[in-house]
């Protein structure tokens, strides 16, 4: 079960949040036009390993959590407030 | 004589006191201390089960939770617990259990006939057979198949007992208490770490339990952890899987050595355990060998037969042969020796060792390179086949006990879930734990180190290790026990005696899995380990292929010509044992599966008779019923007050979230499809807004209560998402905006006041305030106070009448309800439910929740001009993908019945078509209600072509009830399209 | 390739089983096929059945890494249906479902479907509709379906909780023709039929990269060499990604985890598919005994395989809400599956952008009941270059266009659909 440190409240269980996915897609300008709007809602990286998203932590603090998590082995490597960067993800992942 | 088969003297029973317990119908003795199946093997009961294919009969094979054979039905009626293996359960007075898989009896099993067929029956037969005639399968042979399958019967009532769940932390978790586990948590704790030591036994001590020479080192321990305040002991409690980050659960059987849980108690407890560390001292399993016919009630795996001799002090026969390859075992020949069991012979596969001549020195027929080759005797064990492995005939060697080792392989489960992959060693002819990848390490037998003192010199370090690695280093240097180790000879593998004919060498006991079922697998391609797995069923059983799964693996690389450790062993997945249902729900299941919610006025709906229901969490009055009334009659009589009087309705679900801030209204546009920026304080406005890919996502009023302050309502069941949808915007989209957000959802009680008196009536209750049109107009917000208490009151309408909102804080909601219903009752006030409001909506052509589904667009819903021109706002771009915008998908239409019959009803779910024989959908029925204006069925509906269907008939037809209503299509809006009564 | 049949099964009793031949065999790749389909599971390898066996196309080869079957095809719950709301999706289901009612025979090796009923529990006015509204639909399409008020379902099944709970049942929709099959027979039975029509299936090769010239595909890299072909198929279930990005595509796809468990064997308990409507819990009690469940996805991306302590505490909390017998039982294995979410929650059979290469994923949690008609869709679509119009509207582009197929409503959060 994920242990998620959150910015403002320390470590917590996963239970406490819920996913709101890949935190690297970011909304297009108001002008961007329809393919930018169409990636933006459909398209995913989908990365297996190193994958930076957003945990709310709903049962908490009720912010948004910046997480860099590694999908195949549940490895959490840094968690940050909704305004601070992350770290670049690595790009070495578990080999399967 | 009562309990023939227990010894005179030794084992850890309490002879002082006698329980008494039912098998099979026959009352039995035993002491406490025993488990069900040493108190069986006491009384002499060797025959205890059938197994599930062949219904061939099956006695006590081991002394643990690895058992295959031994499972019985414990306990009665509500309390019948299927599968139960009779090595764990612990006995207690007036025990009940009952043998399973057999008819008319466990002697008498006529499903034994399979075995009499099992030439035709291999691995996978029914994967080639039962597929004629195809019409067979669900009607003859599967009914057939699913009776005979299946081991014991569930209970068929509810469970009469509880179960909880536990959160617990510690710097670290040692599972198992066996040498190595006691060393550790006592190396650990005398660091100063928190532990938490679980043991799956009812007693601490693992093997230690068979060792009456360590068992003072056992008591030392234990008392030292006792006095350790940080030290948490568990007994009766299997730690079952090891996930992500550290955290283990854990099962612990609380109340299941007593009849019945104690007044209040729980029958097991459910443990989320958060360790830093983890020390897996979970010891290591001993291993069947394959011979034929070594499932017969009286073989026995050898530290079995030792452990109910030392433990117990029941004698598992009178006359054993031991088959073995491995110097280990022999302790089991001394014991039983030294316990009066004559021992016939040692079967050794190996060709020489230090141990046959140890036994030798000591005056035992030992047979090195020899093997047992058969076992004659049918529900019980009559006598052994012993030959040479070199060649040349058997010989009988009459026994009525044959203990076999077929050498040790450590308990790796919960180290292979970490996900760590087992690593052969050759030496040891076992896997071992691969390199940790969690913060955990194996200590003692779990990772091959073997013998009580080595054991706990490992455990003693593992221990120490983990507290240190926890930030815990030091700790006091503990004693451990000496053992002189016998000079040992390495174990060589021996996996299986080939069986001739149709004897059958199993791998599998439960179910019916024997070496030449896994060749057959390899012969028809299914190589792989996990599909021999598959195919043949191996280690799919109870009890998981605890004790054959690395013999099936080795029959498996022996028929490939492989080496094992390429060949390898399935994955070892959740739960280490079969874990209680019941547990791992905890309480939160059946009436309290989720919480309920009630409204603040719900103490008045349940005094004043309302029929309540539930939607989503919340428990909301229906109607409110006069007596003699039923079925339409209380929600039409709610519904005509509307309509001509007045009606006052709880809408408290309705989802409240606050919105204060310079950049509040700014926010508010982009998140909704129209503009909130511009709406003066002191009013309300109906918005839209959508999810980004451009279908609506709720709807509601918002109203300004200052310049920096909006309060967005939501739908019920929509509140929850609707304030993460803005808390995600808000925070991540768009950080520059200087915003706060806060659900009041249940700071604030609300009700709806509405009917052509309504303003009479709020007149009177809010008194001297003035609530004339050009004082709060439609879509007006003012405050005010009714009774002494503080009011919002917001000029809104669902209903379509004249109508407001009355917000109160919640302390205050039953006062101001009652205050507004005395208001009222010059002006004919009733209360109205759930239902009346449903009806006055359709009525008036509002959509709700049937209308705003997750698939529908503002243009779908006639809500296109709610769209803004100019300016960003979510949604809004994908909203115009050209298939959103396609003419032809259905939008929002009003649906008439042409006949005022009632009985010929319209339904929600049904489809409109051109014809009643036509197939093709136009669109369906969202939402219908008997009207009370128009005094006949009608609804809301999608339909292809849209308004501009309005005036033709069609028809919607339900095919589930072969029902076809003529139906003509009209404006959304039933009643008062020109929406000229809410301004009244 | 010798049939099964209870005769052969006699005739080899009396000798031992010694003449069983593989069910499949075990070629080394060739260096070109007409048409490569990457995934052994079950979606692929009955996409190279009905390649064989509809279209009279052998020179096709099945890649896996590791060995067929092991995916998604051997790790799910079993549950075989067609009752779904958009005609885009209830006639392809019931073509997959029509298939399936003759697959034992169609591919002589018994899968064991058993149509014993699939009931959907609802608990509300408003649920009702909805599942009227699915069902008159299936109706409508020619598809079974039934509407059963509370007694109804408690004929069907009496275990059910229907005085002590917290959502009490008021109905359900019932598909009688829905039910369970033995999910590794399917794997097993396609491939050895595909496999006794010439098609190559070759275990332990693993795709590294996709070979494209002048934006057509050319064949594939893999662990054991490249291997020509002039089509390419992508039906790798929960590595769709991957796979797709070989050829420098971006998907809706995100993959999620689902977990399964079953308990341990009892007697006959439940005898048709049921689902809780006032939750995400489905179960069904299979041939050997074991009460097979599940519930929602633990709702974040993963390729673990493996699951967590909250969803299993939730699913047998609403699994004991459903059935209370279960309290009692034990729960013997936990498994978990990668699911290939979509943005709708409905399938991708499709051509993609790179002439040549086709893609069949997306299956969310559904893709065992869609195992027969997927091959068969994926089947006529890779060998006429065009999809049937049973999958014609399972496209990449419905997204761009605005023609989602979203049958919950949930919209584009895969999580949740």
């Amino acid at each position: 079960m994920h242990q998620i440190d959150c910015p403002w409240c320390g470590v917590r269980d996963e239970a406490e949040f819920k996913y709101r996915g890949d935190a690297t897609v970011t909304r297009p300008a108001a002008g961007a036009g329809a393919d930018a709007f169409h990636d933006y809602v459909h398209t995913r990286a989908n990365p297996k390993g190193w994958h930076a998203e957003w945990w709310h932590h709903t049962g908490g603090c009720r912010q948004l959590v910046k997480v860099l998590r590694n999908t195949l082995t549940h490895e959490i490597r840094q968690t940050a407030r909704a305004a601070e960067p992350l770290a670049a993800p690595s790009p070495e992942t578990t080999p399967t | 004589m009562s309990q023939p088969h227990r010894l005179a003297t030794g084992g850890r029973i309490d002879r002082s006191r006698i329980l008494l317990f039912r098998f099979d119908g026959r009352n039995l003795q035993g002491h406490p201390g025993d488990t069900l199946a040493s108190a069986l093997i006491a009384n002499g009961v060797r025959l205890v089960g059938r197994s599930f294919k062949y219904h061939r009969p099956r006695g006590i094979f081991t002394a643990g939770p690895e058992e295959p054979s031994a499972l019985v039905e414990l306990r009665s009626d509500a309390r019948r617990e299927p599968n139960v293996p009779a090595t764990v359960a612990e006995l207690f007075d007036g025990l009940e259990a009952a043998s399973q898989n057999r008819w008319p009896s466990l002697a008498w099993d006529v499903g034994a006939i399979n075995a009499r067929f099992a030439r035709f029956l291999p691995a996978g037969f029914y994967y080639k057979t039962f597929m004629w005639p195809a019409a067979f399968w669900e009607r003859v042979y599967e009914p057939i198949i699913r009776r005979a399958a299946g081991l014991g019967r569930a209970a068929r009532q509810r469970d009469p007992d509880a179960y909880e769940h536990m959160h617990a932390h510690c710097d670290v978790l040692v599972v198992g208490s066996g040498a190595a586990g006691l060393a550790a948590a006592r190396a650990a704790g005398s660091a100063g770490a928190r532990v938490i030591l679980a043991e799956q036994d009812f007693e601490l001590g693992g093997g230690l339990l068979s060792e009456p020479a360590h068992d003072d080192w056992r008591k030392a321990q234990l008392a030292a952890l006792r006095e350790m305040p940080e030290v948490r002991i568990l007994p009766r409690t299997t730690v079952l899987g090891y996930y992500d980050h550290n955290v283990l659960g854990a099962a612990e059987r609380v109340s299941d050595h007593l009849p019945a849980p104690p007044p209040h108690g729980v029958r097991q407890r459910f443990w989320t355990i958060r360790a830093k560390q983890v020390v897996l001292a979970t010891g290591a399993i001993e291993r069947l060998i394959a011979f034929p016919d070594n499932d017969r009630p009286g073989v026995m795996l050898a530290s079995a037969a030792r452990t109910y001799a030392r433990r117990f002090a029941v004698a598992a026969g009178r006359r054993a042969v031991l088959f073995t390859n491995n110097d280990e075992a022999y302790q089991t020949a001394f014991t039983l020796a030294e316990s009066g069991i004559g021992i016939e012979r040692i079967v050794d596969s190996r060709e020489t060792s230090a141990a046959v001549e140890e036994a030798r020195r000591r005056g035992f027929e030992v047979l090195p390179a020899s093997e047992v080759s058969g076992i004659i005797g049918g529900k019980s064990v009559e006598a052994a086949l012993v030959r040479s492995r070199h060649g040349g005939a058997a010989r009988t060697v009459v026994a009525d006990l044959v203990c076999v080792s077929g050498g040790w392989s450590p308990a790796l489960h919960l180290a292979s879930q970490t996900p760590a992959k087992p690593v052969w060693n050759e030496k040891l002819a076992c896997f071992v734990p691969g390199t940790p990848v969690q913060a955990e390490r194996s200590a003692g037998a779990a990772r091959g180190v073997f013998g009580i003192g080595e054991a706990a010199r490992d455990g003693h370090e593992a221990g120490r290790a983990a507290a240190a690695a926890a930030g815990l280093e030091g700790g006091a240097t503990i004693a451990l026990p000496t053992e002189v180790p016998p000079a040992a000879t390495a174990i060589e593998a021996c996996w299986e005696v080939k069986a001739d004919g149709e004897g059958k060498s199993f791998v599998d006991l439960q179910h019916d899995v024997t070496a030449g079922d896994i060749r057959l697998a390899h012969r028809e391609g299914y190589s792989h380990v996990e599909h021999a797995k598959r195919y043949t069923t191996h280690g799919m059983a109870t009890d998981q292929g605890k004790t054959g799964g690395l013999v099936g693996a080795a029959v498996l690389a022996a028929a490939r010509g492989e080496a094992i450790e390429r060949v390898g062993v399935p994955t070892f997945r959740p739960y280490v044992t079969p874990v209680t249902i019941g547990a791992i729900a905890g309480r939160e299941t059946g009436r309290h599966l989720k919480p309920v919610r009630r409204s603040p006025l719900h103490a008045w709906h349940v005094r004043n008779g309302a029929v309540l229901l539930e939607t989503g969490l919340w428990l909301r009055p229906l109607y409110y019923p006069r007596t003699g009334e039923a079925g339409w009659t209380p929600i039409l009589r709610e519904a005509r007050a509307v309509r001509q009087a007045v009606g006052l309705c709880d809408v408290s679900t309705l989802g409240k979230i606050d919105v204060q801030g310079p950049d509040a209204g700014p926010f508010l546009d982009r998140l909704y499809t129209n503009t909130f920026s511009t709406l003066p304080a002191g009013r309300a406005r109906y918005g839209v807004m959508l999810r980004e890919d451009g279908m609506v996502l709720d709807d509601g009023t918002t109203s300004r209560l200052g310049e920096q302050h909006y309060l967005v309502t939501t739908t019920t069941a929509k509140a929850a998402e609707v304030l993460e949808h803005m808390e995600f915007h808000a925070q991540t989209v768009w950080p520059g905006l200087d915003v706060q957000l806060c659900s009041v959802t249940d700071q604030w009680a609300q009700m709806a006041v509405a009917g052509p008196r309504a303003r009479q009536t709020l007149q009177a209750a809010v008194g001297g305030r003035d609530l004339s049109n050009a004082a709060l107009p439609f879509m007006g917000v003012a405050e005010g106070v009714i009774a002494g208490a503080p009011v919002r009151i917001f000029r809104v309408s669902f209903s379509g009448e004249l109508a407001y909102e009355v917000a109160t804080p919640a302390g205050y909601a039953e006062h101001v309800w009652e205050a507004i219903l005395a208001a009222g009752r010059a002006f004919g006030i009733v209360p109205y439910g759930l239902e009346a409001m449903g009806l006055l909506r359709i009525e008036k052509g509002h959509v709700a929740g049937p209308e705003i589904n997750g698939q529908t667009t503002a243009r779908d819903l006639g809500l296109h001009r709610m769209l803004k021109k100019t300016g960003d706002y979510i949604g809004r771009v994908n909203a115009g993908r050209p298939g959103l915008m396609d003419p032809s998908r259905p939008s929002l239409v009003g649906i008439r019945a042409l006949t005022d019959d009632f009985d010929k009803r319209l339904r929600g779910g049904a489809h409109v078509v051109s014809a009643p024989e036509d197939r093709h959908s136009l669109g369906w029925v969202t939402s219908v209600t008997r009207s009370v204006e128009l005094d006949r069925w009608i609804g809301l509906a999608m339909l292809e072509g849209g308004i501009d269907r309005r005036g033709q008939r069609l028809y919607a037809v339900f095919p589930l009830k072969d029902e076809v209503v003529e139906v003509e299509i009209t404006s959304p809006h039933h009643v008062d399209p020109e929406n000229a009564r809410v301004r009244a | 390739m010798k049939d099964y049949s209870v005769w052969r099964l006699l005739e080899e009793g009396m000798r031992g089983h010694q003449g069983w031949p593989r069910a499949w065999r075990e070629p080394a790749p060739r260096p070109a096929y007409d048409i490569v389909i990457i995934g052994g599971g079950g979606h692929g390898l009955a996409s190279a059945y009905y390649l064989a066996r509809v279209h009279g196309l052998t020179d096709v080869a099945v890649i896996e890494k590791g060995p067929i079957g092991l995916g998604n095809v051997g790790r799910n719950t079993t549950i075989v249906r067609s009752n779904y709301l958009y005609p885009e999706n209830n006639r392809f289901y019931e073509k997959s479902l029509q298939l399936w009612e003759g697959l034992e025979q169609d591919l002589n090796f018994n899968v064991m479907m058993s149509q014993r009923g699939v009931l959907n529990l609802f608990h509300s006015d408003s649920q009702r509709d909805a599942f009227a509204r699915r069902g008159n639909s299936m109706r409508l399409n020619g598809i079974d379906a039934e509407l059963l008020d509370r007694e109804g379902v408690r004929a069907m099944a009496p275990v059910l909780d229907f005085d002590n709970a917290r959502f009490p049942i008021h109905g359900g929709l019932l598909q009688r023709r829905g039910g369970t099959a033995r999910h590794d027979a399917v794997a097993w039975g396609f491939a050895r039929a595909a496999s006794g029509r010439g098609v190559d299936i070759i275990q332990h090769c693993e795709v590294t990269g996709i070979r494209r010239e002048g934006g057509r595909v050319t064949g594939v890299e893999t662990t054991r060499g490249f291997i020509g072909a002039r089509k390419v198929g992508i039906a790798v279930a929960g590595h769709t990604s991957q796979v797709a990005a070989m050829a420098g595509l971006s998907l809706p796809v995100e993959s999620h985890l689902l977990q399964a468990f079953v308990s341990e064997a009892v007697k006959p308990l439940l005898d048709c598919v049921v689902t809780f409507g006032a939750g995400h819990f489905y179960i069904s009690q299979s041939d050997k005994g074991g009460l097979v469940f599940g519930g929602n996805l633990d709702g974040y991306n993963s390729y673990a395989q493996r699951g967590t302590l909250p969803v299993a505490e939730e699913v047998m909390a609403e699994g004991i809400a459903v059935v209370p017998a279960l309290s009692r039982l034990r729960v013997l294995r936990q498994w978990a599956g990668i699911m290939d979410m979509t943005p709708d929650g409905s399938p991708l059979i499709c051509k993609t952008p790179v002439e040549g290469l086709f893609l069949n994923g997306g299956w969310c949690y559904g893709g065992f009941k869609a195992i027969p008609g997927s091959g068969w869709c994926f089947a006529h679509t890779l060998a006429t270059g065009e999809p049937h119009e049973l999958n014609a509207a399972f496209t990449l582009d419905r997204f761009r266009n605005g023609r989602a197929l979203d049958e919950k409503g949930a919209g584009p959060a895969w999580w949740a659909q």
